[in-house]
């Protein structure tokens, strides 16, 4: 039995936090800080080698406070450890240039993965790791826990409730993670009210907020013009949705946000309802509100939605909608970052999208030389969990296929869909990945890697679909994904005789096995050839972003 | 530019047009212009591509085409501005379909 | 309530997006187009080849006769997808002819499918004498009582000189999504300034240039929904009472007057919002939203 240590105080972050709390007080603030004073407060309540969460993905951005602590004296604040979703604006790598911050925990940086990459060969920035959402959220609950978190909402009532509006997104992870281990909060919200439509954040979990001197930024990230999805496209998805949506029967599923699921999206009220699958596939998806879905919505071929975040210029449309989305007593939507990934790990059957580049293994990559970037949360949804226990068809019929008969557990159905070269002649399918050469480059412990071979089940080229899972062998694995390649060096160096073979047992399907004549393959398939048709679709209630009109 | 010239053996086309036109010369696109060629088993097709370099990868996607299709007896006229093989094939398939009125 | 809105939709042919030949073939009676100088007989042109560029067959104009609600037509149509349907030596010369037969075969119109950006820079002086050809060959078709109709709704609109030659037509038929307008929203960022004209604006650039302000100012004679068969309808009833005046001074002294009058009403709008208002629309900032019905009902119900 030992003695209790009279030395080891048992609540040093509660200290710390009060001892933070009394800086601020003494210097007179109150929980609502005027906008000047930002980075005077920020200087009080953030310590050296504090671990600071910074909001931010790639829709809400918290870019004013963003902005105030890259302006704050590095003498006062250094050596931050930022641990982020979204490294993405300017500012985000300016904490780093000005040594206010200097170890950084993320999970995806976008257009400032070349900045980045500059730092890391220039030592000025120290990487934990780069995450996948659900990794850094749950490691906010582990070994990562915030001191301090700058949060952004759209709005705050005078007794500090916040309400996050249709782009909740990451905030509820993260203000869980900080204030309820000892840490600060700090909210910028759009505007200061009587009374908010609902709360989604109680002001007893809320320290401080300020009034932003304008509104945060929020990317329109997820819409896509139809006018810009091309014929092979439409080809592609036609293929998609006769090869595995029909023959799995997928009713649970996420997409990713290219153009060539945008094109399987509006194929469902047309060429999908044609084939009789209406209500047999898609009904329930963990997905942003893409506007592409609009026809399918309206049709009558989705059931539900979950989102992860908003889509600007959706608002009224899915209030409007709420037996299809989520949304609060006050009628908009509530997004969750955190809860709609889980769901598309572990409730849905499948997971598409695209890639710039698979190898013979069916690894997958966007990583490119120079950049450092991230998969935010794309490998989660596109890998098989093996922690699930709960059965349905497409599960069920995937692990069969993979396993025989007799198979213990069924496999959740990934797929990549990419045509066989990028713009410029760029080859989609390689013989090695760059993110091995980035790996060399940047000392990493390991190749970033979006979506592991093992895990992908299915590839849909132009040229055809070949299902991994039937596989038996290293060696028809890779003349499976040799024999959708198309005219890539890695195509053409196929041995035709055994992709033959592997078309005969159905490993392999081009269009014709499947029924598909591609001269079908056309635009006027698409429920909507335009961003003014999926206004006209939505009764007038999408209001999409100036730069996606042309009227 | 490069200008590229082929020739395929290929089993005769029965054409229902004089000649038949397809796609636009645009970014990624290319137009492809199909007529009655002098020899009934062979096709022989030229190509005007923006991009250099990429002799090799036209001649695999047209031999496969012909190979897949009856193209002989025909003159292939194409104008490319970047179209990747995904498109030259469907624009192929397409352009054919018209020439033979959709039976091949 | 949904199948509708989805017949409707599916059956649409956007114009906006069709290629030139789509265009020609869903606008004239059926089966009745004859192409005067098909692909297969026409030129690439020579000026691009030189520069390492790929032409196209029929240089990006399609020109030939048809019938239009029963009446003998001629027609041209540009392929906006082509080099933005830029103004070249053969194409310009192909306008040229057919214009100039149409002096002589006298038809019920010349119905011109404009959607170029103007002159095409890559063939410099040839393609701007090819415009300034379009020009006098427009008036003097005009001159021997042929009417031409300018159709605008391709997705290059009508700019440089191909919104003068729009203009100098007998008459316009837009759509909301065409343009028309002399310097492009790109061109005048570059000049200007983005605090003057901000091009990546698109709602500015089309309630400045966009077929609902052309109707609304009157430059254009009528406004129809993106879709083929609006434009073909259009055109027939245009058709019908649309006669080409004897040329004459006073005519256009009256519209040098109206023009002046409108410049000096307008001075110093930057946006079609302040525009509209200053016309008497009630909404302006409903004007983008509303259908091409709604709209037309709406200019009616104008002050003169």
């Amino acid at each position: 039995m030992n003695a209790p240590n009279p030395i080891r105080a048992w609540d040093s972050r509660r200290q710390g936090r009060q001892r933070r709390l009394e800086r601020a007080a003494s210097l007179g603030f109150e929980r609502r800080i005027a906008t000047p004073r930002i980075k005077e407060l920020l200087e009080a309540v953030i310590e050296p080698r504090d671990r600071v969460c910074l909001e931010g993905n790639n829709q809400k951005q918290a870019d004013f406070l963003s902005e105030a602590l890259a302006d704050c004296n590095p003498e006062r604040l250094h050596d931050l450890h930022m641990v982020q979703s979204v490294l993405a604006l300017a500012s985000h790598v300016d904490l780093f240039e000005r040594g206010i911050a200097s170890k950084l925990d993320f999970s995806f940086s976008g257009p400032q993965g070349g900045r980045l990459a500059r730092l890391v060969q220039d030592r000025q920035i120290e990487i934990g790791a780069i995450h996948t959402y659900l990794e850094l959220f749950g490691r906010y609950f582990v070994d990562l826990t915030p001191n301090v978190c700058l949060i952004a909402a759209q709005a705050v009532d005078a007794a500090g409730n916040l309400y996050t509006g249709p782009n909740t997104e990451d905030t509820p992870a993260i203000v869980e993670a900080t204030a309820f281990k000892g840490g600060i909060v700090i909210a910028q919200v759009n505007e200061l009210v009587d009374k908010l439509p609902r709360v989604d954040v109680p002001a007893d979990w809320v320290d401080f907020y300020v009034v932003a001197p304008r509104p945060n930024y929020i990317e329109p990230l997820f819409t896509r013009d139809p006018a810009q999805i091309t014929d092979v496209q439409v080809l592609m998805a036609m293929m998609a949705l006769k090869g595995i949506y029909a023959e799995y029967g997928v009713k649970r599923l996420n997409h990713g946000i290219g153009f060539d699921t945008a094109a399987i999206e509006l194929l469902l009220p047309t060429y999908a309802t044609e084939l009789g699958l209406k209500g047999k596939i898609c009904t329930h998806w963990a997905l942003n509100p893409h506007p592409t879905l609009i026809p399918a919505i309206e049709s009558g071929c989705v059931e539900s939605i979950h989102s992860f975040g908003s889509e600007v210029g959706m608002e009224n449309y899915i209030a409007a909608r709420s037996d299809i989305f989520f949304t609060g007593a006050d009628g908009s939507m509530r997004s969750n970052r955190a809860f709609s990934q889980t769901a598309g790990l572990y409730a849905c059957d499948m997971f598409i999208g695209s890639t710039l580049q698979i190898d013979l293994a069916g690894n997958s990559s966007t990583a490119t030389l120079g950049r450092i970037t991230g998969f935010g949360g794309a490998p989660n949804m596109g890998s098989d969990p093996h922690g699930r226990r709960h059965a349905s068809p497409a599960w069920l019929k995937a692990g069969r296929e993979a396993g025989g008969p007799d198979a213990i557990r069924g496999r959740k159905l990934v797929v990549q869909m990419v045509e066989t070269f990028r713009e410029h002649m760029a080859p989609v399918f390689v013989e090695e990945l760059d993110a091995w050469k980035l790996k060399e480059s940047m000392g990493m412990d390991l190749p970033p890697i979006m979506i592991y071979g093992d895990d992908v089940t299915h590839i849909v080229t132009e040229e055809g679909i070949a299902n991994l899972l039937l596989c038996r062998t290293p060696e028809e694995r890779e003349q499976a994904i040799r024999g959708v390649a198309g005219f890539t060096p890695v195509g053409m160096a196929r041995d035709r005789k055994m992709v033959e073979q592997l078309r005969q047992r159905g490993i392999i399907r081009r269009a014709e096995d499947l029924g598909i004549d591609p001269r079908r393959a056309n635009r006027d398939l698409l429920a909507a050839r335009s961003v003014k048709d999926l206004v006209r679709w939505s009764g007038g209630l999408y209001a999409p972003p100036t730069r996606f009109r042309n009227w | 530019m490069e200008n590229l010239e082929f020739r395929f053996t290929a089993h005769p086309a029965r054409p229902a047009a004089g000649a038949a036109l397809c796609g636009v010369v645009g970014s990624g696109n290319m137009e492809i212009l199909i007529r009655p060629g002098d020899e009934a088993d062979a096709c022989t097709v030229s190509i005007k591509t923006s991009a250099r370099g990429f002799g090799k990868i036209w001649e695999a996607v047209i031999a496969d085409f012909a190979s897949r299709h009856p193209v002989g007896g025909t003159r292939i006229a194409i104008n490319d501005m970047g179209a990747t093989p995904a498109v030259v094939t469907l624009r192929l398939a397409q352009a054919l379909g018209d020439y033979t009125g959709g039976a091949q | 309530m949904n199948a509708p809105v989805h017949t409707q939709l599916a059956l649409r042919h956007s114009y906006f997006e069709a290629s030139a030949r789509s265009r020609v073939a869903q606008l004239l009676d059926a089966g009745s187009f004859r192409e005067f100088l098909p692909p297969e007989v026409s030129q690439p042109s020579p000026h691009l080849a030189v520069l390492g560029i790929p032409g196209a067959f029929d240089d990006g104009v399609i020109v030939g006769s048809g019938q239009l609600g029963g009446k003998p037509v001629l027609l041209i149509a540009q392929e906006g997808q082509f080099m933005g349907g830029a103004v070249g030596e053969i194409h310009g010369a192909k306008i040229v002819g057919l214009l100039r037969r149409a002096i002589v075969e006298r038809p019920a119109a010349v119905v011109f499918m404009v959607d170029s950006g103007g002159v095409r820079l890559h063939e410099a002086n040839a393609g701007l004498i090819a415009i300034s050809e379009i020009m006098r060959a427009v008036l003097d078709t005009r001159a021997a009582g042929v009417p031409v109709i300018a159709l605008v709704g391709g997705s290059c609109g009508a700019f440089g000189g191909m919104g003068i030659v729009s203009r100098l037509c007998s008459a316009i038929v837009m759509s909301e999504e065409g343009r028309l307008a002399l310097s492009g929203p790109e061109v005048i960022e570059t000049v200007a300034g983005v605090e003057e004209f901000d091009s990546k604006d698109r709602a500015l650039v089309w309630r400045v240039t966009g077929g609902k302000h052309r109707y609304l100012t009157g430059d254009c004679a009528e406004l129809v929904e993106d879709d083929a068969a609006s434009f073909r309808q259009s055109t027939i009833d245009l058709l019908a009472g649309l006669t080409e005046p004897a040329p004459g001074s006073s005519a256009l002294r009256t519209e040098q007057k109206r023009l002046t009058q409108r410049r000096e009403r307008f001075a110093g709008m930057r946006d079609g919002l302040e525009v509209w208002a200053a016309m008497g629309m009630a909404r302006p900032a409903e004007v983008s939203l509303m259908d091409r019905d709604s709209l037309v009902a709406a200019k009616k119900g104008l002050p003169a």
